[in-house]
């Protein structure tokens, strides 16, 4: 049997997961990374992507926003401003915030606004990340 | 003597006072669970966030980040946080006389004082001394992380750009449900050990390995750190409105009571002296038949 990791995930509106997985896979800073037990010591930004986390064969999904993870004594922490499961996300809303960013980044990209495009950016990713959840969750 | 007439009005306006003021104490009461819900969900975010500062910070030099910049003090800013609304006892009068007797000593000094209100009461209040650089209201019934997040960035802009050299945050603490307290914090610069303290109830930790640097982890550290602090501010004084108009409330119902209770014995006394007034004159009617 492995060593479990005991993951959390704390959002200003308060614990979303608090469970014993064994794999998570975060988007941090520099790309997707994965943290297994054991792990040494570890801090890194996080941005707004797919948290996934294996128990047995069992995976789940989360979209999660910018914040950052702390790993220690197998206890590994993501404080993130917000965090979705699948089945809260609503894909309509998701698609039509995704649509509005698309318009968005090409209004930006016309004007050369620096301001409108990071914000639209960050739009676009949140709702591309909540699509993604959703999609992942559907089959199940 | 108020005649009959006027003492049954009375007693009937005041009864309705007392409807309201129960009523206002209901509700007062059901916000005031949701406003400590969000406090408690909030306060393991808090925690484990000042736990991470301090790994953090013990790892680096406080020197290299604008947020954490000491300078001669010259101007000050004030951060006021108070309700939107009133009838709420003295909370909202107790942050503000607060926030005067600082603002006060630190003319004493010589120094600049602009203010920041949230809040509705702060804001008017304020209003007429001209030295308010930015107000806030109409958001203490929903705000939202977002709505922090505004305001820490203006008042780090204002910091940064030299308008002021440092800042405090004036808000009531969320004691207990019968007790709150007006509260002072600094805010900018970010003190180093402020962090610190929280560092070394959970120094177990050792060495981590950062990613990307500690200096680029901290960028974007502190900023949130302000959130954290204006949100949890935000938090602490709904809650404390609520609880404090809960307590205002209450006391007014009893206060109605009271008054009832007396106008109602007035209202008999005078019932009775008619009666005996009228039975005097029928007496005295058929004294003078006979």
């Amino acid at each position: 049997m492995a060593e479990k990791l005991k993951l959390e995930v704390v959002t200003p509106k308060g614990a979303i997961v608090s469970k014993e997985v064994d794999i998570v896979t975060a988007p941090g800073y520099g790309g997707e990374f994965g943290i297994l037990a054991n792990h040494a010591p570890f801090l890194s930004t996080i941005k707004i992507g797919v948290l996934t986390y294996k128990t047995g064969s069992q995976e789940e999904t989360l979209m999660v926003s910018g914040g950052f993870c702390e790993v220690s004594n197998n206890k590994l922490t993501f404080l993130v401003e917000s965090a979705e499961r699948g089945t809260d996300i609503d894909v309509a809303r998701a698609m039509r915030a995704k649509e509005r960013a698309e318009k968005r980044l090409a209004e930006a990209q016309a004007q050369k606004e620096n301001f409108d495009r990071t914000r639209a950016e960050a739009a676009m990713q949140r709702a591309l990340s909540r699509l993604k959840v959703a999609e992942r969750h559907k089959p199940s | 003597m108020p005649s009959l007439k006027d003492v049954k009005t009375k007693i009937g306006g005041v009864k309705k006072t007392a409807q309201i003021t129960k009523a206002m104490n209901m509700v007062a009461a059901a916000k005031l669970r949701g406003a400590q819900q969000k406090m408690e969900d909030f306060r393991s975010y808090a925690e484990k966030f000042n736990a991470a500062m301090g790994n953090l910070s013990s790892a680096m030099d406080s020197g290299a980040f604008p947020l954490m910049e000491k300078r001669e003090v010259k101007n000050v800013e004030i951060l006021v946080v108070t309700s939107d609304r009133g009838l709420c006892g003295s909370f909202n009068a107790n942050i503000l006389k607060m926030t005067e007797k600082l603002m006060a000593s630190l003319e004493a000094q010589g120094k600049k004082v602009s203010l920041v209100c949230v809040g509705k009461k702060s804001a008017n209040y304020f209003r007429k001394t001209g030295k308010v650089r930015q107000r806030h209201v109409d958001l203490m019934g929903t705000f939202q992380m977002f709505n922090a997040r505004a305001i820490a960035q203006d008042i780090a802009g204002n910091f940064l750009s030299g308008g002021s050299d440092e800042v405090r945050i004036v808000y009531g603490k969320f004691k207990s449900v019968a007790v709150q307290r007006p509260a002072e914090q600094m805010f900018l610069p970010i003190q180093p050990n402020v962090v610190e303290a929280a560092e070394a109830t959970s120094s177990s930790a050792g060495s981590y390995i950062y990613e990307p640097s500690t200096e680029e982890i901290m960028e974007v550290l502190l900023p949130l750190y302000m959130n954290v602090m204006v949100y949890h501010a935000m938090l602490e004084v709904s809650a404390s409105e609520h609880a404090a108009r809960m307590t205002a409330m209450d006391n007014a119902t009893s206060a109605c009571k009271d008054i009832i209770h007396s106008l109602t014995l007035i209202y008999n006394k005078a019932r009775q002296a008619g009666i005996t007034a009228e039975l005097m004159d029928i007496v005295g009617g058929a004294e003078a038949l006979k």
